[in-house]
């Protein structure tokens, strides 16, 4: 008897709503869920690289300090835990932020999609055909999408390097970053893929930092200016120091020369731990 | 051509007994009532989704009544109300000023120059308290003073202050509140929403009301639909001038069509122009803007007083300036009632003395004021309105005087209503602007916001129960009764005539020809020959308009054209009633002022001994003049006077 | 006296026609000499009044009151929905904001949520529908308290207000690169919210209205470009009010909510 919605509206749901997930699981499936998901995970994300950034600073201190970087990171939980637990602990905690940030991206931006590019393709038209004006959308809140999986693909390039020397091939040696730095990034190719990279990160946690700002609803006018200059910052800190391992190499900062303890020990180097514990 | 009408039989508004401040209360007791659990078998429709509409069929909806609401607008909250700048008038007496029920009650007979029915003025004075309390409670922002409580102002020249306002916009958030009330009820499964759907007519079933028949604005689909009563709440018929400040949709077509089934049509001659509006600029003109009536506070009226000077006004020395409000009227200045600044405006723009490129303004000017109080204070108060100014003109108000011109704004006359809102036809009701209402032949600002809600909110759910009741157990007419059928294929059969004509002018073209002959002869000032002059001349632009127009495209589809020219045909029909009236009112009050008619100093003089009256027409056929029938207006509690602002 | 009066102008429109919904659409062009005092609508009836004197059809577009107010009216201007000036509906724009030889390219708003009905209108309806799903105060004609009876401090009724200052007109779903009507919505749920009168809804009001808006429209990326659209200015600290309010519904226990 009663008028349905149906009937009501000409207009169908773009993306019918299905039957509810339970909690916490239903968070996921809204919209605005899934952006503070998205907004969590990248903040954690944001975290792991300025994190990174700051630890890789110990490269122009030399091959010790950085093996000893590397070492505490392993040892990191001291005795309580098998070596190495917590940082497996913090790796798959990281891949999982990173999964579900690129999961609910990717998902988003496709429902974003349906929403308005089909808008068009009925009428046989882009969204709009006379081409728009963006009077507020920087051009990084527009590139997302694009420095995304630039980011993605790098990451997995940088992991294929550093990590497990895939590229490396003889010359990579397990446990002695200094000296899988100063090879890879002493390659000019392989800096100039590192700048651009380092740029495109910058350019999204640009508009990342300050956007999540307002997915996670944190607003309050008393400081919302300073949101802006926040995430201004945080991107320029991590460019700069991200930036300046690749350039640095480049000009010959971080190359071997100086080294004194021999390369291709693998597993406790005995002489970058002595030296590292003289200092 | 204007021979008088006979005599008819007095109209029996059913004006319950009693004292005024009683009638209301003892009558709510005395009403039948439907039981709640019968409510759900009563099927209502409720045409128009502004004010009164909305709040009526959101209230039907929650008494448990079934209500269909229609709106020809994509969405119910578009609707003219919408565009109400300044407030809503209420006695709750919270300046603690002196107001009161007695007091609105008074001021609004009184502002009506003393044609309006006394005993639905108090109802409505009685119900404006619960309006404010009502739409606070839906989140309605009114202002608030800074101990979070309402505040109130002065408007339009009231002598206390009873005005609750939200900014510049208080329209646009009282109907915001009813659109709520009503899509909760949408949601609630107790309203039906047809949108895109424009009522072409009313339908009766053995002398009562039994539904209509709409078209589809997107699909032109014509579908009937029955109930046990049809309430409309379409607007007011400003547009009948082409130019007026209503929004460009806004027409008579519904109340028209009811009034071709029998429902008379009351005091069409009524019609209010607002002083302050952007005069003209060109001839594609397609509306006017209204500027607030309260930028009369503070700017100052004037004219050169040399004809046809073109000097910018900055060029114009002290002493030839005519302050000519201030010179005519030193008590109230520039704030005398709109009719009063209206007229003025037009006789010294008649005299040639209008200013800007078409010499068709007046200056506002607000110089002495910013170099009084200083530019802040004046943009604090006014900024909004010096913009939109600014946007519409391209001229800055802070450095030259505005331009104002009056402008049609309100429709005083409507279909005829009982005490109960019910029309001539039983089981049909109008409210709200629709219908003749409360102002008599003027109404005072922010009144209008006041009426429409009282009639959808706290009047009609009562009264419209007194009738239903009497059905109980009556099934609705079925919609494939004849009557339906044959009125669907009567509205059809207009769509098919008006694609057929293809003549040579458009919709548009018709309708501005007819506005300037109702501007010319039935607008601010009317006299004999002048109305006689429309008589002739809107029945032979009309049948020009028969047979030339040119509506293209088809039936079936969104056809802006097709819609056009319905409404501008109703237009044609309601304008020459409005001239017939005009002359048979041979006095002058409120918004209805014939030259013949005036006082040494200018002024309207009302002759309360023949006039105090409404007229109600009743339709007679195509072709055939209507007949003009008589409410007697009663005063027992306001003593008739007349008006002087001097 | 002021720039420009009475000036007439030589513009080139590009107006995209379409016959229905399901139709394909293209673009029409135009020469149109028009006054700079004309309004951006009155170029169209103009336009429209020579069409229809050429016996073609004319320009379907929706508009009312023609005062910025209703939110009837609405197209994309050269790329920018409601033209290029700033907190003006489309019924305020100006000729005198083009110059001689300008070419407009006129368009409707885009959505999947707003299929286009004929020409440059479009079926804004999703929006009824998200006010529907809990857009209100539920309190009945004539349950209401005496209205001074709840103060309510100026700064939130005065807040509440810039958001109830939404005319509807989806020219923030149209400006949005995703379709979102993140503006719209946040805007009822940011006036509502605020108001003491609409606490006892809140949270299930910001659920259901989200969870409709999600059916229609796409989803927030935070570029910012509705609220430069608004011809009401309203800004995006609503949407961040909506998106905490939400969380908050989603995770509290709302059984709870006396016990604090």
């Amino acid at each position: 008897m009663a008028q349905t919605t149906g009937q009501r509206y000409r207009v169908a749901p773009v993306r019918p709503r299905g039957r509810e997930w339970p909690f916490p699981l239903n968070l996921y499936q809204s919209a605005v869920g899934r952006k503070w998901v998205m907004a969590v995970t990248g903040l954690g994300l944001i975290g792991f690289v300025l994190i990174h950034m700051i630890g890789n600073l110990h490269v122009y201190e030399g091959p010790a300090r950085m093996y000893e970087y590397a070492e505490s990171l392993r040892s990191l939980g001291g005795g309580l835990v098998p070596q190495g637990t917590v940082l497996w602990l913090l790796r798959l905690g990281l891949l999982s932020m990173f999964v579900l940030h690129l999961h609910s991206a990717i998902t988003l931006s496709r429902m974003s999609g349906n929403a308005s590019e089909k808008a068009g393709r009925i009428s046989g038209a882009k969204k709009y055909e006379g081409g728009r004006d963006h009077l507020a959308a920087t051009y990084a809140s527009r590139t997302m999408r694009w420095t995304g999986p630039i980011i993605a693909l790098f990451i997995l390039y940088h992991l294929a390097d550093l990590t497990w020397g895939w590229w490396l091939g003889d010359d990579f040696v397990a446990g002695d970053p200094y000296h899988n730095v100063s090879e890879s990034l002493g390659n000019l190719p392989v800096a100039v893929l590192y700048v651009v990279a380092n740029i495109a990160l910058a350019w999204h946690i640009f508009h990342g930092a300050w956007s999540m700002f307002q997915s996670l609803g944190v607003n309050n006018p008393r400081y919302n200016h300073l949101r802006r200059a926040l995430a201004t910052g945080v991107a320029g800190l991590i460019l700069v120091g991200n930036l300046s391992f690749p350039l640095l190499a480049q000009a010959g900062l971080i190359d071997e020369d100086g080294r004194t303890c021999p390369v291709g020990e693998v597993q406790g180097n005995a002489c970058l731990a002595d030296q590292a514990s003289d200092h | 051509m204007s021979s008088p009408s006979p005599v008819t039989p007095r109209l029996d508004a059913k004006v319950p007994v009693g004292a005024i401040a009683d009638k209301w209360q003892n009558h709510k007791f005395s009403m039948n009532l439907v039981n709640p659990n019968n409510k759900r078998r009563f099927d209502v429709i409720v045409v128009g989704t502004g004010l009164a509409g909305a709040s009526a069929a959101a209230s039907l909806g929650e008494l448990g009544y079934r209500v269909k609401a229609f709106t020809f607008h994509d969405s119910p909250r578009r609707a003219h109300s919408i565009a109400a700048q300044g407030g809503i008038n209420a006695a709750k007496n919270y300046p603690n000023d002196g107001d009161s029920v007695h007091r609105l009650f008074y001021d609004t007979v009184k502002g009506g120059d003393y044609r309006s029915r006394e005993a639905n003025v108090h109802r409505l004075a009685e119900v404006s308290v619960d309006i404010i309390d009502q739409a606070t409670a839906q989140g309605v922002p009114f202002a608030r003073d800074y101990g979070g409580l309402l505040d109130n102002r002065s408007f339009g020249g009231a002598q206390v202050s009873r005005t609750f306002y939200a900014r510049g916009q208080t329209g646009q958030q009282l109907l915001i509140g009813a659109y709520s009330a009503l899509m909760r009820q949408v949601a609630a499964g107790t309203v039906e929403l047809h949108s895109r759907s424009e009522l072409l007519d009313v339908v009766k079933k053995d002398g009562r009301a039994c539904g209509i028949v709409t078209r589809d604005l997107l699909s032109g689909e014509v579908t009937p639909h029955s109930a046990h009563a049809v309430v409309l709440a379409t607007g007011g018929y400003g547009n009948v001038y082409f130019l007026s400040t209503n929004a460009m949709m806004c027409n008579v077509t519904a109340a028209w069509r009811a009034h071709k089934q029998g429902a008379f049509f009351a005091n069409p001659c009524y019609t209010q122009i607002h002083p302050t509006c952007i005069p003209v600029s060109d001839d594609f003109q397609s509306k006017l803007t209204l500027m607030s009536e309260s930028l009369r506070n503070d700017g100052r009226i004037w004219v050169p007083t040399t004809f046809d000077d073109a000097r910018p006004a900055a060029d114009v020395p002290e002493s030839e300036r005519d302050y000519y409000l201030e010179r005519k009227y030193p008590a109230f200045g520039n704030l005398v009632p709109r009719d009063v600044a209206s007229r003025n405006a037009k006789t010294v723009c008649d005299e040639g003395r209008g200013v800007g490129p078409l010499k068709n303004g007046v200056y506002l000017d607000f110089a002495a004021a910013i170099s009084r109080d200083g530019l802040e204070a004046i943009s604090d108060k006014y900024g909004n309105l010096f913009d939109m100014y600014h946007r519409i003109t391209g001229e800055n108000p802070y450095e030259q005087p505005m331009r104002i011109y009056p402008a049609i704004h309100y429709t005083m006359g409507g279909l005829w209503v009982d005490y109960h809102l019910m029309t001539t036809v039983p089981g049909l009701y109008c409210i709200g602007e629709a219908n003749f209402s409360d102002h008599g032949a003027n109404r005072l600002g922010a009144s209008a916001l006041m009426q429409g809600l009282a009639d959808g909110y706290f009047v009609l759910p009562y009264t419209i129960g007194d009738d239903l009741a009497g059905l109980l157990g009556q099934a609705v007419v079925p919609t494939n009764d004849p009557v339906f059928t044959e009125a669907v294929r009567g509205v059809e059969d207009e769509q098919k005539r008006w694609l057929s004509i293809n003549g040579t002018r458009s919709v548009d073209h018709f309708h501005r020809e007819l506005g300037r002959i109702v501007w010319e002869y039935i607008g601010m000032a009317r006299n004999q020959p002048g109305l006689e002059k429309a008589l002739t001349e809107i029945p032979a632009l009309r049948e020009e308009f028969h047979s030339d127009v040119r509506v293209l495209g088809s039936a079936e589809t969104l056809n802006q054209s097709l819609e056009k020219a319905g409404r501008v045909a109703d237009f044609f029909d309601l304008a020459e009633l409005m001239a017939r009236d005009a002359l048979e009112r041979e006095e002058s009050c409120g918004g209805h002022f014939r030259e013949e008619h005036q006082t040494a100093e200018g002024e309207a003089q009302r002759d309360d001994e023949n006039f105090a009256h409404v007229a109600a027409w009743e339709w007679n056929g195509d072709g055939t003049a209507q007949t003009r029938h008589r409410e007697e207006l009663d005063f027992e509690n306001v003593a008739l006077a007349q008006r002087s602002y001097k | 006296m002021s720039e420009g009066h009475g000036e007439t102008i030589n513009v080139t429109l590009k107006v995209w026609r379409q016959d229905g919904p399901d139709a394909t659409g293209r673009f029409e062009v135009h020469h149109q000499a028009i006054s700079t005092d004309a309004s951006f609508l009155e170029m169209l009836d103009v336009l429209n009044e020579q069409l229809n004197e050429a016996g073609l059809e004319p320009v379907a577009f929706e508009s009312d009151c023609r005062e910025g107010i209703c939110g009837t009216c609405g197209v994309m201007i050269n790329g920018r929905a409601h033209g290029p000036q700033r907190a003006t509906a489309t019924c305020q724009l100006h000729m005198r904001e083009f110059r001689d030889g300008d070419e407009i390219v006129i368009e409707p708003f885009r959505a999947a949520g707003f299929p286009v009905v004929r020409d440059l209108a479009v079926d804004r309806s999703p929006l009824d529908r998200i006010i529907e799903a809990g857009g209100f105060i539920s309190v009945n004609t004539g349950a209401a308290a005496e209205a001074n009876l709840t103060p309510v401090p100026k700064e939130a009724a005065d807040q509440a207000f810039d958001a109830a200052a939404c005319i509807g007109c989806g020219a923030c779903v149209a400006a949005c690169p995703n379709s979102a009507a993140q503006l719209f919505t946040s805007a009822k749920v940011g006036h509502l919210g605020l108001l003491p009168q609409g606490q006892a809804e809140r949270w299930s009001r910001t659920e259901s209205m989200v969870e409709a808006m999600e059916e229609f429209f796409g989803s927030c990326t935070n570029h910012g470009e509705c609220s430069e659209a608004c011809p009401k200015e309203i800004s995006l600290d609503f949407i961040a009010l909506m998106n905490r309010d939400y969380m908050k519904a989603k995770i509290r226990n709302r059984s709870l909510a006396g016990q604090h």
